[in-house]
Formats: C-alpha cells, structure tokens, sequence
C-alpha cells in the first residue's frame, strides 16, 4: 500500500506512470479513497466522490462482470471490447480473452489478468472457472 | 433591455432569422473555412442584415482551437461577442442557450452561429487523427483499440437490447426511416432504397452495428443568425422563436458513463421543456442527432416521448418514417442526408424549414413546433431546444 500523495508529490506520483508502472511489475492496483472509502477508475489524484486528495493504491480482488461487450470485426482478426463493473465498484474497459468471442455476454463473471502485448503490459479478463 | 433573467421572461427571448446551407455532400475542392463562409454570408443576407450588424459569433472545430477567431477574420467580422464551447457534435444547439444569454445581458444583437467541415473531400490524414488523439489522451481505453466512435456507441446499444429486449430489427428501422425522409429532400446525399434486411445484412463493423447503422461522412456547413425576439419581428417575415433550451455533459469517456441506457438528454430536456413551459405532446415535428441507430432510441426515451426501454417499439412499423404519426428526422438525418463531423446545426436548420413550411415534399403539415437535440462526444454531452413559429 503506497500513498497516492499529497499535491505536491503529485509530479512523482503522477497516475498514469503508477498505475501502468505496477501493471509492468504484475500487480494491478486501483486507488481507494481514505476519507469516503470508495474505490475509483480510472486513478485519478483528488477522489471523484468526495474530492478528498487522501488516497491509497490497493489491489482489488480481481474479479467483475461483463457489464457490456462489442465485438470489433477486423481483416486481421475479431476481438471484443467489454466494460467491466468490478466487485470493488469500479468501471473500466478491457478484453475479455481466451475463449471465443461470440461466447462473451453481458452478465458474465470474469477475473483479471495481465497479459504481455507489443505494446506493453495490458489488464485482460477471462472467464472464472466454472461461471463461463 | 430586459434585465429581468427569470427563466418564464427568456421562453422565446431569442429568434432565428435567416440559414445557409453550402458544400452538402461533396463541397468540391473548398476549404471547410470557405464553405463555412458561404453559407454565413447566404444565412446573414436572408436575415435581412448586413454583415456589419453582426456583433456575436459562435463556432467550434474539431481541429483548430483558434476555430473561432479564424471564422472572425476570414469573414471580416469584429465581435463584441464571442464563444467556441468544445461539446462536440452537439455544440450547435448549446450555441443556442449561449447566445440567449449573451443577447438577454446586451453582450450583442445579433449572432452568427456556423460550422462546416469537408472530411469526405479532404479525409483527415493519419497525423491529423494521431494529433487528435495527442491531444485528448484516453490511455484507460486507447490501448483496447476500440473502433470509435462506433465501438462505444455499439457498447451502449448492446446494453439496450440485454436490458430492454431492443432488437436489431428495430434498430434498423431507424436507419429505414431516415432513407425514406431523404429520398424527398434535393439536398440528402444518401437515396438508394433501404429495408430493414438491407442494415442487417451489411458489414458488421462492432457488434450490433452494421455499416448501414452509422452516420455518413460528408462535406457540409451551415450557418443561422439569432437575435431578440423583439428585433426579430422588425428584419424577418417568419422569425422563429427559441422557446426553450438546455444543456448537460456528464462524462467524456464510455467507461465513465453511469448507465448506457440514459444519457444527459434526460436534464437537456428537462430544462428545454421546462423553459418552453411545454410538454412532449405538444412537439410538432422531432429531429434527433441519428449519429448511431441507438441514439434516436435512447433519446425518446430520455426526452419523455416514451418510457425507458420502449423506444425500440416506438420507431417500428414506419411511426418516425414519411407518412408515420410521428414524424423525425425529415431531411434524412445524419445516417442518410448530411454528415459533417458535427451535425446538430444541420437539425436546427431542418427544424427552422418545417416550421417555415418550407419542406416540399417532405414537409410535415401545420408544423409550428419543433424540438431539436443534439448529441457530442461518446453519449457525452447533449443538447435540446424548442423551436416555434409563434410566441
């Protein structure tokens, strides 16, 4: 658990380089408001809620569902682009990976992972075990 | 000057005068600030106005930031006035809120409010595309290479259908309706016949949406003058009053959007109807910014002309189509008449020909109020007014 910092460790602490410098380093961490308790996404230095700049990066559970999906159609290959709602609250997008992707419907329970691309790390989904 | 701000003393405080169209479809070669020019010389001349009397200025550009004192310059205008708001394709409608309160507080009299842009003669090169992306970075959602806009707006259709049972059917008929109204407007670029089965059929580009559920790119620019209402009856035979307007942005990114099925449209016409002091039942003629079949959907609902989850019922069996009980979208909209990166002036000089009972074949009968809503960004911003023939 790190502080996200104060206004003026802002510069060093700066979201976007925290938050993709954990994903390079396996660890996919969110920030947690300290004064109203409520998770947010995408990191951001003051909280969304409730304004508080007293922050923390925690690492949530993990697991989410898709709260909906598209599948992009390419020459070079479909893929689908999902929203998923996480246990913590949260909403980010992503891609849920490893299975067909008409099969990926809204509703569906998904767990996190992080795959290693060409451009870098990047936060994927893929269906829990046994709730596909 | 009235100085009185209440909302009941500005319901129709502001008046169009005269519009300009110029570079539909295809503008040959011009520049999107020469068309822009074009047609607000033609809409100026038609207001019964020179362009010296022209103290206010509104536009915006998806490219240049300093959209506003080009336009200026180019046209040799001096404002007293000025105002480039960034909403997106929704921005035209704002202008109209914005100008009330200029014109209301004696900031100016009379407004030019213009935009055009010339993608489908000049396609925006690849460093143009990456500049815009620079420059709006989205590094939560850039790296999943979502096909945007469209990808976001399928993500919010296919919520529709999961929560409301919405069907692609359905959706099709808004894409149908809108090729219907086209094939009776000289102006509309898009005019081959169009059924349900034809949208279903093409090329799926990001599930639900075929190509034949997105907007057109094409050339394009439009231009209205606005002044007092008081003005107004003085320079024009046929004013046409701005009852009532509203804007809301509640989010810039899809992934930030509460719930995919209601938009900001529920507070733009919340405070449009409310100023107006009118009621959906009392709305004459509707045009809703089509950028996506979903988007007419989501904003009948969200305007009040049906409940939540029943939009999809209400477009079918040729109800928003020529001849249907409720007529939208009548010169074509942006799926098959006019689509210049941001289309929501395009509606407000749609909506202005009705209500002039300037249609031709398309014109829907007695018309005497419109409402008009326009839609920016991912479902982002939006914007409605009320528009009338009479006080």
């Amino acid at each position: 658990m790190t502080d996200i910092g104060t206004p003026q460790s802002a510069a060093a602490q700066a979201c976007d380089q925290r938050y993709f410098g954990a994903l390079a380093e396996g660890r996919f961490e969110i920030p947690r408001c300290n004064s109203c308790g409520k998770h947010h996404f995408y990191p951001r230095l003051c909280c969304p809620y409730c304004g508080s700049q007293d922050l923390q990066w925690v690492a949530p559970s993990g697991l989410g569902q898709v709260y909906s999906v598209t599948i992009v159609r390419r020459a070079d290959g479909d893929y689908t682009v999902v929203l998923i709602d996480l246990e913590e609250g949260p909403r980010l997008m992503s891609r849920v990976v490893g299975m067909p992707v008409e099969q990926v419907r809204i509703g569906l329970a998904v767990r996190a992972r992080i795959d290693a691309t060409e451009d870098g790390p990047l936060l994927v989904f893929t269906a829990q075990e046994g709730r596909a | 000057m009235n100085t009185n701000t209440s909302r009941a003393s500005s319901r129709g405080s502001i008046a169009i005068l005269g519009t300009g169209l110029a570079g539909m479809g295809h503008a040959g070669g011009a520049t999107e600030q020469e068309i822009i020019a074009q047609a607000s010389c033609q809409a100026i001349a038609r207001s019964g106005l020179r362009k010296a009397d022209i103290d206010g200025i509104i536009t915006a550009s998806l490219t240049s930031p300093w959209w506003v004192m080009r336009m200026a310059e180019y046209l040799g205008i001096r404002p007293r006035f000025s105002d480039s708001t960034m909403f997106g394709g929704s921005a035209f409608i704002a202008a109209l809120k914005i100008a009330q309160l200029a014109i209301d507080a004696g900031e100016c009299e009379n407004v030019l409010i213009c935009y055009g842009a010339t993608p489908r003669s000049a396609p925006s090169s690849s460093k143009i595309n990456q500049m815009r992306a620079e420059l709006d970075p989205q590094p939560y959602e850039h790296p999943y290479k979502a096909f945007n806009p469209v990808s976001s707006y399928a993500l919010a259709a296919a919520r529709h259908m999961y929560e409301y049972g919405t069907t692609r059917e359905q959706l099709a008929e808004v894409a149908v309706a809108a090729r219907q109204w086209a094939r009776l407007n000289p102006d509309a670029f898009s005019k081959k016949p169009l059924s349900v089965d034809d949208v279903i059929n093409a090329k799926m580009i990001s599930d639900p949406f075929t190509t034949l559920d997105c907007c057109l790119v094409t050339d394009g620019a439009g231009a209205i003058v606005v002044t007092s209402a008081q003005r107004a009856k003085a320079l024009h035979a046929q004013p046409i009053y701005v009852l009532g307007s509203g804007f809301a942005h509640w989010h810039r990114q899809i992934s930030c959007m509460e719930d995919l099925t209601v938009t900001p449209a529920v507070e733009s016409g919340r405070k449009a109807f409310a100023q107006a002091g009118l009621r959906p039942a009392d709305i004459d003629v509707v045009q809703l910014y089509d950028a996506f079949t979903i988007n007419p959907i989501l904003f009948l609902e969200d305007l009040g002309f049906c409940k939540k989850g029943e939009g999809g019922a209400f477009v079918s069996g040729g109800r928003i189509a020529p001849g249907g009980a409720f007529p939208m979208n009548t010169n074509g909209g942006g799926l098959s008449c006019v689509h210049p990166g941001m289309y929501s002036l395009f509606l407000i000089i749609e909506a202005v020909t009705q209500l002039r009972g300037e249609g031709m074949a398309r014109q829907v009968n007695g018309a005497q109020t419109a409402l008009v809503h326009g839609n920016g960004g991912v479902l982002s911003s939006e914007a409605t007014a009320i528009l009338s023939s009479e006080l």
